[in-house]
């Protein structure tokens, strides 16, 4: 390629390294990389990036690394690893990142299945793991390692610290000036940039190859769509394997040029976020969960006069703050007492959760919880769902600004097309889907059809307004007898939400009506009980009680009322339902390791309740077999009522 | 693939003959051994052996009635504790001893009193060069700090912490000190497996990437024989054996006095 001709490749910004370089020329002194190190943050502008990962390519030419190989990155969020991955697309390598909390096996299996060739390895725990499995790893020829920790005894040849390769880097690319920049404009928007390994819940992990022409568009469109600027700062502490930090931490940091933080280490996250106060946040619900209970438990200890001032304030966001942050009418008085609330407590609290500079802020992964949704979105933080895969380069729904909800993940994202087949499946189409599984065709064929519509093996809806609503995996969804839709998860979920209802297992796939199995909170119920003068003795006592039976009856109406608001879920409706006798108990073999509930062996234990149900009694005895803690197993025989719930009739009809 | 490839040099401290005794109660008689450069040494032995009695003497904390202590080629008859500490000689404690309402990072700032080269006012001033000198000691002890995973911690007062954190703690910041020496008394005492292995590991780690001579007393048999070089066994203020871990396991008197022995 002549010097033209590169620079014409170069301008065309169509993969990751061009853009570094672009940031490098645009935004050369802006910092490009934050690492907490020795308790200070230190700043890598994009001009200094660029230079490493230059130095780096060089230095992994030097070691061998060729166009169309395979190179691992394995270790916590650091700038170094960020820049290994620019430097191996830089040489047209696919980056494997590999989790840094997997065992020795599961290292071995992706390395192994990615056909990896060279890994970049954080520090001494990765490269022993590597050692470890060394001898089954025939294609992999070099290790380098960032940290030097602890190595010092470690003598391979195919062993080199990366300051050492650096510095090779260097004194090749002061010998071949052109080098770097004749590699990177070799690279097409086809090549394969990344292979992300799907964690998968059943079998082995799934390689997922993803092209420049799906992350970059996909990065672009979602920073355009969200209005991202190049001073956001983002907190990189999510694994580096897992798509989500590729694509906000390397993607769209690259494409928009803003500032990735690295925290110092896994224990310090949240110490740092409050130091950072990142604008720019994504967290699964159960951090949001923490951040919210933390809060709860030191507010109790705080004295009267601050407990006050929380309540009344919290009470005003929780009536007037979500709808001040979408913008919509909210009375003088309460707009005024809302920005006096912002000085006494929400911009304290805020600043204590590091979330004071927030512009952005994303949940996925899981259902969050409306009060917790509900809490960080009065505070004026602008927390929204994101519904996406590995497949999809992440982005598959998105919410507007301006239109958030708890319950939906939002209409299709730009770009995206999202289409609902007849077995209730979501299924998508976009610039991002992957260009297949790497060595496994069955799978790819599977997923993908021939028209590129991916299916996502969830179960969804769409609301009337055009909003999706996930409501559980495709092929836990039933159907009625009368044909309607049943999502068990979806309701369970819904059930569970209140704090009194601990786990709940519901009933309905070819049956008339739907029924539910449910097993109370005991803190929570017990504390009810106490404050409402209620005497019980144990557990199975107090499930059985009548006023309990009242209390849930009333839940389960609340859940009938929301399902009736959707036409395709109205007849999903819970008509009977029972209190178990027993909490569900792993020892049991009723719940996984994990608190899932094994449907299965709950609805083969319980048949005869099952059965009562779908019967016209009002009560049901049944006998069951309890492992106690040391191990013996006892029966237990316990006489349950049944009660029933009024359904609602569906609000609004379709069409 | 952990390979011993230290090089364990000439003799760093040599205590002989030494006799520490209060009232009638002899709690070390005629004990003599050395410590060499790099190794670890485990001083081991059932309750009131006089373990941490010579470990007082070694840092000059008591002052033995009989015997010489050559350190660095300087033989006396006992150490003064100031001197032992200007020496190069750093230890911690059985029981912790730290300043519990200080943060981490205060406490071994503290372990860099001796270092601190400018006067009390200069530093009251906070200005030219003691501002400097600050900046340095502040960046000795974040290495400490990052050596040994603490970073999450350092700026909560050390009351708050765990005990096994305390302990990690008081190693930091005996180190800051940058002892040729270290002296650590029971540094597993009271901790759980976890803790113990953590532990275990920054023990290695510093003697191994610093090179600094480490002098320790453990109760842990376990651990005593995974990470020292040599061992030295008191019984009663006497020595009753000295060796290596294998031969001191073998040894019969060792054995006697451990487990107890019908007379």
């Amino acid at each position: 390629m002549d010097q033209a001709a590169v620079g014409a490749s170069l301008a065309r910004l169509d993969t990751f390294p061009k853009l570094l370089i672009r940031n490098a020329r645009e935004r050369g002194e802006r910092p490009a990389y934050r690492e907490k190190e020795f308790g200070i943050w230190q700043a890598y502008s994009w001009a200094d990036s660029l230079r490493q990962v230059r130095a780096l390519a060089c230095g992994l030419h030097r070691l061998g690394v060729k166009r169309g190989d395979k190179l691992s990155i394995v270790g916590d969020n650091r700038p170094r690893l960020y820049w290994a991955i620019a430097a191996a697309q830089s040489l047209g390598c696919t980056v494997v990142p590999a989790y840094q909390d997997a065992v020795a096996d599961e290292f071995q299996y992706v390395l192994d299945h990615a056909e990896v060739s060279f890994v970049v390895a954080e520090d001494q725990e990765q490269v022993d793991k590597i050692l470890a499995v060394r001898d089954r790893l025939p294609k992999l020829r070099h290790v380098v390692f960032v940290n030097p920790r602890g190595m010092r005894n470690y003598v391979h040849d195919w062993l080199t610290a990366f300051d050492q390769v650096l510095e090779h880097g260097r004194t090749f690319d002061a010998g071949h000036p052109g080098f770097f920049e004749a590699e990177v404009a070799k690279g097409q928007p086809d090549d394969i940039g990344v292979i992300a390994y799907t964690s998968g819940t059943t079998g082995r992990p799934k390689g997922v190859m993803l092209s420049f022409a799906n992350l970059v568009p996909s990065a672009q469109a979602s920073a355009k769509f969200e209005g991202l600027r190049e001073d956001e700062d983002v907190l990189a502490y999510l694994p580096m394997a897992w798509i989500g930090d590729h694509f906000f931490s390397y993607a769209q940091s690259i494409v928009v040029g803003f500032t990735v933080n690295c925290p110092e280490s896994a224990a310090t996250v949240t110490i740092d976020l409050k130091e950072l106060a990142p604008t720019y946040f994504f967290a699964p619900p159960r951090i949001f969960e923490t951040l919210l209970t933390q809060t709860m438990v030191r507010m109790e200890d705080a004295n009267a006069v601050k407990r006050w001032l929380f309540k009344y304030f919290m009470a005003l966001a929780r009536r007037s703050g979500v709808r001040i942050l979408e913008g919509k009418p909210v009375s003088a008085l309460d707009r005024l007492l809302y920005v006096l609330g912002g000085a006494l407590v929400y911009g304290p609290l805020k600043n204590a959760l590091g979330l004071s500079r927030i512009r952005l802020a994303y949940t996925a992964g899981e259902a969050i919880g409306p009060d917790i949704f509900d809490f960080f979105r009065s505070l004026g933080i602008n927390l929204k769902q994101l519904y996406g895969q590995t497949e999809s380069s992440v982005m598959v729904c998105i919410q507007r600004n301006d239109d958030v909800r708890a319950d939906t993940v939002g209409p299709p994202a730009p770009g995206v097309e999202v289409r609902i087949d007849d077995r209730g499946e979501v299924l998508y189409r976009s610039p991002g889907v992957f260009v297949g599984y790497f060595k496994n065709p069955e799978a790819t064929a599977e997923t993908k059809t021939k028209d590129g519509w991916v299916k996502t093996g969830d179960a969804g809806i769409f609301t009337q307004d055009g909003h999706l609503r996930i409501i559980d995996r495709a092929k836990d969804v039933g159907r009625l007898k009368d044909g309607s839709l049943f999502a068990p998860k979806y309701i369970e979920n819904k059930l569970k939400f209140f704090p009194s209802i601990m786990e709940a297992v519901t009933h309905g796939s070819d049956r008339d009506f739907v029924a539910a199995f449910i097993n109370i909170d005991l803190r929570a119920v017990g504390n009810w009980a106490e404050r409402n003068g209620l005497a019980y003795t144990s557990y199975s006592d107090l499930a059985s009680r009548p006023e309990v039976y009242a209390m849930i009856k009333g839940q389960i109406e609340q859940v009938n009322r929301d399902l009736a608001a959707d036409p395709q879920l109205a007849g999903s409706q819970i008509r009977r339902f029972l209190i178990l006798h027993k909490e569900l108990d792993a020892d049991d073999g009723e719940l996984t390791r994990t608190r899932k509930v094994r449907r299965n062996t709950v609805a083969e234990r319980y048949a005869p309740l099952i059965d009562a149900l779908y019967s016209d009694r009002d009560e049901v005895e049944i006998e069951s077999k309890v492992a106690f803690e040391d191990g013996r197993v006892g029966t237990m025989k316990a006489r349950l009522k049944i009660a029933g719930a009024d359904a609602v009739h569906a609000l609004k009809q379709a069409g | 693939m952990q390979s011993s490839r230290k090089a364990i040099g000439e003799t760093l401290l040599k205590v002989e003959n030494v006799t520490l005794s209060f009232g009638a109660v002899k709690a070390i008689q005629d004990v003599s051994f050395e410590i060499r450069r790099h190794e670890i040494l485990a001083i081991i032995g059932p309750n009131g052996a006089g373990k941490t009695s010579m470990l007082n003497v070694i840092n000059g904390a008591y002052h033995p009635q009989h015997g010489i202590i050559t350190f660095k080629g300087q033989p006396r008859h006992d150490m003064d504790k100031h001197e032992a500490a200007a020496m190069g000689i750093a230890r911690t404690f059985q029981n912790v001893a730290l300043f519990k309402g200080m943060s981490t990072l205060d406490n071994i700032l503290t372990g860099r009193n001796l270092k601190m080269k400018r006067g009390l006012f200069a530093q009251m001033l906070y200005f030219g060069p003691a501002l400097d000198e600050e900046v340095e000691h502040r960046r000795k002890v974040e290495d400490i700090i990052d050596f040994l995973e603490i970073n999450a911690i350092r700026k909560t007062p050390v009351g708050r912490l765990p005990y096994g954190l305390q302990k990690r703690v008081e190693l930091g910041r005996a180190l800051a000190a940058e002892p040729d020496l270290l002296l650590l008394d029971e540094p597993m005492a009271g901790m759980n497996v976890e803790e113990k292995e953590d532990m275990c590991r920054f023990i290695l780690d510093v003697n191994e990437e610093f090179g600094t001579t480490i002098a320790l007393i453990e109760h842990d048999m376990g651990v005593v024989m995974d990470i020292s070089d040599r061992v030295v066994v008191l019984d009663y203020g006497r020595k009753i054996a000295e060796g290596t871990p294998n031969e001191v396991r073998r040894n019969q008197t060792v054995i006697d006095a451990y487990l107890g022995v019908s007379h």
